[in-house]
């Protein structure tokens, strides 16, 4: 059993189903990477989890407890993080407004969290009183992950985090995203760049029109001849 | 040199003190509609009626304390029943807002739908308003009508012009500045604040990040009568109270609103300056400001006045129409808080 777990996820925005049957886990320090095509469901699939669509059938559940039925605001009190593929920062407010936000459930002094975010990503701390839709695409994807730390989540979930930044870039915050998983916390990621994702993916989903294709470990997905095939461009 | 001054002068005492008090005044009641706009995302057409709802209660609370003998020396009784009208404002969006608004929120009803809610609430305020006190003018000013008037001021600089300020332009202008630092200050310094401001940029990622969507629409109603009270009481003190002219102000309001960027706090303020100028300066008559600064031949036999006053909301609407034409952002592009 996975320390989170969207299990047997059937559901939709109302109209039809766009996942069926669909079951993802990762564990706490690990990263797990979803890939799949265009349209796959890999985004309803985090939005499912997070409890931002109403599931049909299947269930979350978190360190054990069914989370299932808590809305998104509930499960940013039980741990979780996410930081959403579009619009992820508050474009009108500086970088250190913006990880205030972040932590706003939070009674305690964030100024530490708010240090270690700064060393994860020290160019923040230098556009600190910038505002966030000033910055380049990577810094805002740095901003964004930033937010979404300042709860000190136990888990957290990334849709495309490197969506629009450059190769050097995308390095970078899978650098940074390694570094963020080693202090224990899981990471669920969505990643257009299939094989680079892979290549750090302690485990790997597949995702085809709604439902897990194959499920295994990063490498092993690596070296799978048909999932090369079809999905890593060979 | 001295037909100059005197131009000058007279502009000052006609045009420039008249349209910062009145500026200010807008601005206050344009800050009021930006922020519903940037937080519930409507046109809160019910703005006008919730300016007067506010004076009325400070109108009834000022000769309450009339008839206590109570007074605020030099300055209008009604400043210290001010709290009276924002508080009684305070209570009643907030159960419109529970009535009305929270069943559209709740079923994510579109602006437009909201803005036609605002329309009815607007007319039922209207009733309310004209039940509790009445259509008529109201006089609610007392204290010392001048800070100096125009013949001191004669006296001291011996100009045949005379430049009079009165208590209300001075009182309107300094209320204006405190409470719009303050209005900065809570948005920019508090948490509350910036979780408005967070609220209003990304709806989404301020609930993702914990941000209570009911309590930033509590404390917007709550900023919002108290700016409408104030711009309300302010607008009285200095013309006088009289309900039909508060539902006419929604028209200068919104252009400031609309011209400054809706959603945009300084560029409401800016708003309400650049239409409380224009109006005025349209419909000066400046024939003796030429009179004073050109040969005599140049001078106009008639008023030299563009606009009659009569005329004067017309400027706001012909402005409002090229701002929406030309640049529909505003000056200062919308929509951040
Ligand atoms: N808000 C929405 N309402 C209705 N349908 C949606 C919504 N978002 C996505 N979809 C549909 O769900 C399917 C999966 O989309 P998505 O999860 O975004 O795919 P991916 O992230 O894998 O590219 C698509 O067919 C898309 O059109
Ligand atoms: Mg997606």
């Amino acid at each position: 059993m996975s320390f989170l777990i969207g299990e047997n996820m059937t559901g939709g925005y109302g109209g039809a189903d766009i996942l069926t049957n669909c079951t993802i886990g990762v564990e706490q320090g690990e990263i797990a990477v979803i890939v799949g095509p265009n349209g796959a469901g890999k985004s309803t699939a985090m939005k499912a989890i997070f409890g931002m669509l109403n599931l049909r059938e299947g269930k979350v559940l978190m360190d054990g407890e069914d989370i299932t039925k808590l809305s998104p605001q509930a499960r940013v009190y039980k741990g979780m993080g996410f930081v959403p593929q579009t619009s992820n920062v508050f474009t009108s407010m500086s970088v250190e407004e913006n990880l205030e936000m972040g932590a706003f459930i939070r009674e305690d002094d964030i100024s530490e969290t708010m240090h270690q975010v700064f060393d994860l990503f020290p160019i923040l701390k230098e556009k600190r009183n910038q505002p966030a839709g000033e910055l380049s695409g990577g810094q805002r994807q740095q901003v964004a992950v930033g937010r979404a730390l300042m709860t000190r989540p136990k888990v957290l979930m990334l849709d495309e985090p490197t969506a629009g930044v450059s190769p050097i870039v995308m390095d970078e915050l899978f650098d940074r995203i390694i570094e963020v998983a080693r202090t224990g916390i899981a990471i669920l990621m969505v990643e257009q760049n299939a094989k680079q994702a892979l290549n750090i993916a302690d485990k790997g989903y597949v995702l085809v029109q709604g439902e897990n294709r194959y499920t295994d470990t990063g490498k092993a997905l690596m070296e799978n001849p048909e999932v090369r095939k079809s999905f890593l461009g060979g | 040199m001295e037909s100059l001054i005197n131009a000058v002068v007279l502009l000052l005492n006609f045009l420039v003190v008249p349209a910062l008090s009145y500026g200010s005044q807008l601005a206050l009641g344009a800050l009021g509609v930006t922020l519903i706009y940037s937080v519930l995302r409507f046109s809160n057409f019910a703005h006008g009626e919730t300016m007067a709802f506010g004076t009325m209660f400070v109108i009834l609370a000022t000769w309450l304390l009339q008839s206590w003998g109570v007074s605020f020396g030099p300055l209008p009784t009604a400043l210290l029943a001010l709290p009276v009208g924002c508080i009684a404002t305070i209570l009643f969006v907030l159960a419109t807002d529970r009535l009305v608004y929270k069943h559209y929120r709740e079923h994510k009803a579109t602006n437009v739908i909201f803005m036609i809610a605002s329309v009815g609430v607007m007319f039922v305020m209207n009733g309310i308003i004209r039940f509790v006190i009445g259509p008529e003018d109201q006089q609610f000013f007392d204290g010392e009508r001048f800070i100096f008037n125009a013949r001191q001021f004669k006296e001291w600089t011996g100009l045949t012009e005379a430049l009079a300020i009165r208590t209300t332009q001075v009182i309107t202008v300094v209320t204006a500045i405190i409470v719009v630092a303050i209005l900065f200050w809570f948005l920019n310094r508090t948490r509350t604040g910036k979780s408005m401001r967070a609220y209003s940029d990304n709806e989404d990622l301020a609930l993702l990040s914990g941000i209570d969507p009911a309590h930033v629409v509590r404390i917007a109603w709550i900023i919002t009568a108290i700016l409408a009270t104030i711009a309300g009481t302010l607008y009285g003190l200095d013309k006088s109270f009289k309900p039909f002219t508060y539902l006419q102000l929604l028209l200068p309001i919104f252009a400031a609103a609309i011209v400054g960027g809706v959603g945009n706090p300084v560029g409401a303020i800016a708003g309400g300056f650049v239409i409380a100028f224009s109006e005025i300066a349209l419909t000066f008559a400046y024939r003796k400001f030429f009179a004073y600064t050109l040969p005599d031949f140049l001078v106009p036999d008639g008023l030299a006045q563009l606009l009659s006053t009569d005329y004067k909301f017309a400027v706001s609407f012909v402005i409002l129409v090229v701002v929406l034409l030309v640049k529909p952002t505003g000056l200062f592009s919308g929509k951040t808080l």
